[in-house]
């Protein structure tokens, strides 16, 4: 928590200026009931009407004065706890872009997403909380003690008898009730949990008939819900009571002795009904000051999780040599003796990987799951670094290039077609920002796109829902192989691209692609052989490492990984 | 949501006895600030929440007595109170005017405070009882609420559940009944102690000094000015930032799911500016939003505190004047205090109740929703089902007047095969929604073994039938209970021997815990082809009459793929198949081909009998199957 706050740098100015408005507001807050005993101890017992009405004068001053310097307090507090929300945010975002897709792995997306917005958020509420509350309450009750002192120092002795019994009391109930209120949030996750599963599965209950089943599970999770819930509002109804009747009963003893000090002339009938004013504020900021201890643990678990993503460094960067030199560079992909690792894993995911793929070939990649196709092909772009051995594009070892001009080289179309929120236009257009609607016409074209984007009511202007939800999985991919085209890149990325599209568009779409890839290097990544047949060269991979390469014909006759992978996908009679 | 809580935290203070200083202006939401989304029909949403309240309708009115109780009982102290401070005044000024054998009356002064110490605690046991009865109460009507509405999820069509996001009706569920409960658990009682305490204070007030309740009452309008104006500010800044930071979640989730696409085609920069501007946006709008919720507090504190110098002053002149005594002033101080907390909550109070009521809205219109037509009075019951299926003139569409299927006739024998062909996405899964009786057909009948379907039970019908889909749905539990899901009297030894069938025993007795592994949350301690393997065990061990399978094992490495197909041809044996299939051997192998496109069954017959018509069939099979077999028979 603490080191987040790192991020205040820029406001330490404000945040005295707030401190010390506060401290006025408190002040004056404090100074009200001194007046008041001073109307009745001065001008109430001598019936002095003018002293009264002087002195009312002065309360109204302390009053306005006290409220312009709160509001001037809350517009600072707000502006440093947002301010301090944007820094943080802003930061956190820019890091998370700069993040390989090794880091995006560690902490998972999902987990990004809450860290941006929901804990943030979370720490920024209790920043003001904190602004407002963990100053006013110290000093509200730091100022009390002063004018309880300043008044009658032997009565305070009342407090140092009261402060500790509601110390305790308070540290009693919240230490007997933290354990519940953190099992609350668990609980209802729980019971989430539940539920999420009854309706991602509910075609799978529905056809077991297991609706009583997920009924009585719904209802456990639910009761044990119920039953804590009731122990953390039990809990909860003895502490206010509890709080009120120690401060009542301090009340009264002031009262008590307070009329004894006043018989032996020690003090005055306002001095004593300051005094209880003053008690009351002190005990009242002690038990504002007690809710930090629920704010505070949930803010500072996320805070955590915050800093836990700026800490996290990105494992791949420019480095220092990395030379701008312009590189007329072809768009031959080379693997020299490559190796990967991810992290903890027993065995490498890649090793010893060699080969080359040329411009104006298609180069095939296939395997089965975890046999490393998808790890091979993201050490292109860089969203990994190879371990050992070079990865080569045009000659020069990728982690020599700019990462931003190495992509430029690049279009990737990735396995699950991702699109953004904005028009038709707007997602073709992402991979060439500056394309005219000519060549994203055409690239919808050649991508079998065209045909479906005119259907829709605005054309290329018609807006996506978010992630393209209104459109059909081969409709999205076709999109998304337009976005790659429109790049006119040296090297096309083809990462299982063509698995949602039909049989008739998948053939029409190869034909369209072969004219304009052909200066290119296309390497294509996929699990049916029927989708590499055609390639120039076929990888097969087999656990991470190349079991052959060659084409179609070659690998039938000579590789036994490729054959039994043929044989998996077709039946017998029409491999042989 | 943490800002309600935040806020009904603090209001559950109640109307305190004692001179405590005024509530603080904190919370960042400040009190009520949020804008509440309005209920469409108050009046009846309302009714039927107090419905639920009912069956604790004794022990609400227990909670309801000792809320006025504690309330009544706390409003006398301060006066009380004053008495006491009376006695020492009066006991000063005798000494002071030197009236002979003056002196403080200890005994007198002593007898009040007991009697007030005995009042705090009366006060004190009762505002225990009110929250610690409510507690029961509240969380006992959440709990119902939600199991009727998950009990009502179980008898709703699914229709329903295509047509919502799963998102939404969680929402409904989980966070708006959580909405109603903290309602309940604070806001309820706190209507009862401050109306009685609002009411009780000017009485006591008016006791006291009806001039001064004048000029006390008359600071009332101000400050329902003030909240009027700043709420009204205020919600106009919340609405803005809540739509800001909307649309910044939106960017971020966009952005972090899309990052290999941002990363690929290098628009990081593109993204980070687009995210500042926002950023900057949602800033702007924050700070006001907070700035204004945060200067109620000290507005209404200058109000307080106007009324406070008023009453000191007038008070003074009125006790030189011997109308009132200085203990008066003393209680109307503590009085006056008390007098604008019930007011803010007031306020505060009456957008808790609107949002509380519109999440009820919420919850009472998934309650509302129509269920599943009920089961027959009679249904028929399949005693040794053989797996004959007959769609006879079956009509159907999602939507009335947008039939997919117009006329389907198909008749599928005990054991035989039908293959489902067609490009993705061509509605393959609306053939498992019919046969399932997931959805009803518009017209025409589905038979098995002669019997409509729509005269059997749901769950009798459902239970002859085995599916294997592509996406797995597994739950968070063992392996074990995860198979013997599709019968949950199996022994172990079935288990293991549906395990072993399915080709899934070997990978299960690899885990760490064989079959006693729990699968985590997103069951993603198991490969995608290991989870097919075990929703095919399921399968076998339910022991179905008709299965529905789907061949499509994208994701799933060969020697898995191969494991797979084995299990699902040891599953086919001897039942009638529905096969959304891919692998052409299972197509030519067929019974029954029937091509699908666009949602609707265009081209159904054998294989052989499809290629001599040359239609869509022909087509696909010439594209696609017919190049991949000459190239791999060359």
């Amino acid at each position: 928590m603490l080191k987040l706050f790192r991020f205040l740098r820029p406001y330490r100015i404000v945040i005295v200026l707030v401190m010390a408005l506060i401290l006025m507001q408190s002040l004056a807050e404090l100074y009200l009931p001194t007046l008041m005993a001073d109307i009745v101890n001065e001008g109430v017992v001598k019936g002095d009407t003018s002293y009264i009405w002087r002195m009312g004068g002065y309360m109204m001053g302390v009053t306005i004065i006290g409220t312009v310097v709160s509001v001037l307090a809350s517009l600072y507090a707000s502006r440093i706890a947002s301010g301090f929300g944007r820094i943080v945010r802003g930061k956190v975002f820019s890091h998370v872009e700069s993040f390989s897709m090794h880091e995006f792995d560690k902490i998972g997306t999902a987990s990004l997403i809450t860290r941006t917005t929901n804990d943030i958020n979370q720490v920024q509420q209790v920043l003001m909380m904190m602004l407002r509350l963990m100053v006013m309450a110290p000093m509200m009750c730091i100022g009390g003690i002063i004018m309880a002192l300043y008044k009658d120092a032997e009565l305070t002795l009342v407090l140092v008898v009261a402060l500790p019994v509601l110390a305790g009391a308070i540290w009693l109930i919240v230490s007997k009730g933290l354990p519940y209120f953190k099992a609350i949030q668990k609980k209802l996750d729980r019971l989430n949990l539940v539920l999420r599963e009854g309706l991602t599965g509910i075609r799978v209950i529905r056809s077991f008939n297991r609706i009583e089943h997920e009924k009585v599970r719904f209802e456990d999770a639910n009761r044990d819900l119920m039953n804590n819930a009731i122990k953390v509002n039990q809990i909860m109804a003895v502490m206010m009571p509890v709080m009120m009747l120690i401060m009542n009963i301090s009340t009264i003893a002031i009262v008590w002795f307070g009329g004894w000090r006043i018989d032996s002339g020690a003090m005055g009938v306002g001095d004593l009904m300051a005094f209880i004013q003053y008690a009351m504020q002190i005990m009242f900021s002690l038990l504002m000051f007690s809710m930090m201890f629920v704010m505070v643990p949930r803010a500072s678990a996320s805070a955590v999780r915050i800093g836990e993503v700026l800490e996290l460094q990105p494992s791949v960067t420019d480095t220092a040599e990395t030379a701008l030199s312009s590189r007329g560079s072809s768009g031959v992909v080379e693997f020299h003796n490559v190796s990967f690792n991810y992290p903890g894993a027993e065995r490498p995911a890649l090793s010893d990987i060699s080969f080359s793929a040329l411009p104006g070939e298609v180069t095939a990649i296939i395997g089965g799951t975890g046999s490393g196709k998808s790890t091979l092909f993201h050490l292109i772009p860089r969203f990994f670094d190879a371990a050992g051995g070079s990865v080569q594009i045009g000659g020069t070892d990728v982690t020599k290039w700019p990462q931003d001009q190495l992509r430029q080289y690049i279009s990737l179309v990735p396995q699950k077609a991702v699109l953004f929120s904005g028009s038709v236009q707007d997602n073709i257009r992402y991979g060439k920002e500056d394309a005219t609607d000519e060549e994203i016409r055409q690239a919808a074209e050649t991508a079998q796109a065209l045909e479906f984007i005119e259907t829709m009511p605005e054309g290329f202007q018609s807006v996506l829902a978010q992630g393209g939800t209104n459109l059909s999985g081969g409709q999205k991919q076709r999109l998304s192989i337009a976005r790659a085209l429109v790049r006119k890149p040296r090297i096309y990325l083809f990462d299982d691209s063509f698995s949602a599209l039909d049989y008739k568009t998948d053939a029409k779409l190869r034909a369209a692609l072969k004219e304009v890839t052909s200066d290119a290097a296309v390497l294509i990544v996929a699990q049916r052989v029927s989708t590499v047949m055609d390639a120039d060269r076929i990888i097969v991979l087999d656990e991470g490492r190349i079991a052959g390469v060659g084409t179609h014909r070659e690998l039938m006759e000579d590789s036994e990984v490729y054959r039994e992978i043929v044989a998996s996908q077709l039946s017998e009679e029409e491999s042989a | 949501m943490s800002e309600h809580t935040q806020n009904k935290e603090h209001g559950s203070k109640p109307g305190g006895p004692g001179g405590g200083p005024r509530p603080m202006g904190f919370g960042p939401g400040g009190p009520g600030m949020m804008p509440g989304q309005k209920p469409k029909q108050f009046k009846a949403s309302f009714k039927r929440l107090a419905g639920y309240l009912k069956p604790f309708r004794l022990q609400l009115g227990l909670v309801f007595m000792a809320a006025i109780l504690s309330t009544v009982f706390s409003i006398f102290s301060p006066k009380i109170l004053g008495k006491a401070t009376d006695e020492l005044f009066n006991g000063l000024m005798d000494k002071m005017k030197g009236v002979p054998g003056a002196a403080i009356d200890f005994e007198a002064i002593a007898f009040i405070l007991a009697l007030l110490a005995g009042l705090y605690v009366i006060s004190a046991i009762f505002a225990f009882f009110q929250q610690y009865l409510m507690a029961g109460v509240a969380q006992k009507v959440v709990y119902r609420l939600r199991n009727e509405v998950n009990e009502k999820l179980g008898k709703l069509p699914l229709k329903l559940f295509d047509a919502r996001s799963n998102g939404d009706i969680l929402s409904r569920v989980v966070n708006d009944v959580d909405n109603i409960s903290n309602t309940l658990q604070q806001s309820l009682t706190q209507i009862i102690t401050s109306v009685v305490t609002l009411v009780g204070v000017i009485i006591m007030m008016l006791t006291i000094s009806p001039l001064l309740t004048l000029i006390l009452v008359l600071t009332l309008p101000l400050s329902f000015i003030v909240i009027a104006l700043v709420a009204k500010r205020s919600q106009r800044y919340f609405k803005s930032q809540q739509a800001e930071l909307g649309e910044l979640n939106g960017h971020v989730e966009e952005m972090y799911t899309g990052h290999t696409i941002v990363k690929a085609f290098g628009r990081e920069r593109h993204s980070i500016k687009q995210f500042e501007s926002i950023n900057d946006r949602l800033y702007q709008s924050s700070w006001r939003a907070q700035f204004i919720s945060g200067i109620i507090m000290p507005l209404m504190n200058l109000i307080g505190n106007i009324g406070y110098v008023f009453i000191c002053v007038v008070g003074g002149l009125l006790v030189t004047r011997q109308t009132i005594t200085v203990g008066d002033i003393q209680a109307f101080i503590q009085y006056a205090r008390q007098f604008t907390m019930p007011i803010t909550q007031t306020a505060n109070i009456a957008n808790i109740i609107q949002s509380t009521i519109a999440s009820a809205e919420r919850v009472f219109e998934l309650l509302d929703e129509e269920e599943e037509s009920p089961e027959p009075v009679r249904p028929v019951v399949l005693s040794s089902p053989r797996g004959d299926v007959e769609f006879r003139g079956v009509q159907f569409g999602y939507n009335e007047d947008a039939l997919l299927i117009e006329n389907m006739n198909i008749a599928v024998k005990s054991g035989q095969t039908v293959a489902i062909v067609g490009p993705t996405g061509a509605g393959k899964t609306t053939l498992v929604n019919l046969l399932m009786r997931f959805y009803e057909v518009n017209g025409g009948t589905i038979t098995i073994d002669g019997q409509n379907i729509r005269e059997m039970e749901r769950g009798s019908l459902r239970s002859l039938f085995g599916m294997v889909l592509q996406d797995t749905w597994l739950f968070n539990g063992t392996i074990k209970d995860n198979i013997a899901y599709g019968r949950a009297s199996a022994a172990e030894s079935e288990v293991i021997e549906a395990a072993i069938a399915a080709h899934a025993d070997h990978f299960i007795r690899t885990m760490p815990d064989g079959y006693d592994t729990m699968l985590n949350e997103e069951a993603s301690n198991i490969s995608q082809g290991q989870k097919q393997l075990l929703t095919i065990a399921r399968a076998i061990l339910a022991d179905p009459s008709i299965l529905i399978l789907d061949e499509a094992t994208s994701s799933v490495d060969t020697r898995t793929e191969l494991q797979i197909q084995q299990a699902m041809q040891h599953l086919m044996a001897g039942r009638t198949s529905f096969v959304i299939a891919h692998r052409l051997s299972t197509i030519r192998d067929a019974d029954l081909i029937l091509v699908m496109d666009k949602g609707s069954v265009i081209e159904q017959g054998t294989h052989e009998s499809l290629l001599a018509a040359g239609g869509f069939y022909a087509d696909l099979y010439n594209s696609q199957f017919a190049a991949t077999n000459k190239l791999t028979a060359g």
